[in-house]
């Protein structure tokens, strides 16, 4: 498996709408689509906010005032592209080395003058690796392990 | 070519003392000698069946010092990047409705 197989996810919807609204939809109104369940924050998510510059980050904002600064804004070019990093460990929490993190890019294609394609690319999810071992853990531990894979392994055809 | 490669993953984990080996994997990366010392099989026997593991894109390697340390990275790679599939799948799809929002409020 090449790395481009596993490492990367690749998504992408048409909206119709011109690329300008498309571009500001995703940018100013990130925090009303995104999972609101995934958030590292202790208390309630307030809003999230994507701010719009190049050093810039995402942040989650906690009803408490805490926040949550998981992603850096590595390119904001509008309407066109949009790429921030993913700081977030596959334990669900904040990842403090940029070596261990992945990026996330977003490009804009207008297709017509109401209509724009919006492509993802989450891209070297590989660099997270060295978290694996919390992955392994969220699925079930030692005794969970052979038993999961087990599952799996049942519902694909033999030989 | 991806749906051949799982397969080949499960049936590398039809067998028991290699279901045994990925759960010392997943515990933590472990040396040949580790491994051996925790199961009951040979150390030639688990090189063999981390041969196997390797050949399915289970279990990767990297050199320590005169080591090698196994790992289950490709295993917890796919487990991660389900998860961030499914979490880009649902954000993009409240996307368009937040887009159809907007559309609706502005017309």
């Amino acid at each position: 498996m090449t790395e481009t197989d596993t490492a990367t996810i690749r998504r992408q919807i048409v909206v119709q709408a011109p690329i300008e609204r498309a571009f500001a939809v995703f940018t100013e109104r990130f925090g009303d689509f995104k999972p609101r369940e995934h958030n590292l924050l202790a208390s309630p998510i307030a809003e999230t906010v994507f701010e719009p510059r190049v050093g810039g980050n995402i942040v989650d904002r906690a009803e408490d005032g805490s926040e949550c600064r998981w992603a850096r804004i590595l390119a904001f070019d509008p309407p066109d592209r949009v790429v921030f990093s993913w700081d977030i460990s596959p334990q669900w929490r904040i990842e403090t080395d940029p070596e261990q993190t992945s990026e996330v890019e977003v490009r804009f294609v207008a297709e017509g003058p109401d209509r724009t394609r919006l492509e993802l690319e989450h891209r070297h999810i590989n660099r997270h690796g060295p978290g694996w071992e919390g992955v392994a853990e969220g699925i079930g531990g030692d005794q969970g392990w052979p038993l999961y894979l087990d599952r799996f392994a049942a519902l694909l055809p033999a030989g | 070519m991806e749906a051949n490669g799982a397969r080949d993953s499960w049936n590398a984990l039809a067998d028991g003392t290699r279901r045994a080996i990925v759960a010392c994997l997943a515990e933590r990366p472990q040396a040949v000698g580790e491994l051996a010392a925790g199961l009951p099989v040979s150390r030639s026997a688990v090189s063999q069946h981390l041969k196997v593991l390797k050949d399915a894109g289970l279990v990767s390697e990297r050199a320590a010092g005169t080591r090698r340390i196994y790992r289950l990275n490709p295993v917890a790679l796919a487990a991660l990047r389900d998860q961030l599939d499914t979490y880009w799948q649902r954000a993009l799809s409240g996307y368009a409705d937040a887009v159809a929002d907007e559309s609706i409020e502005e017309s």
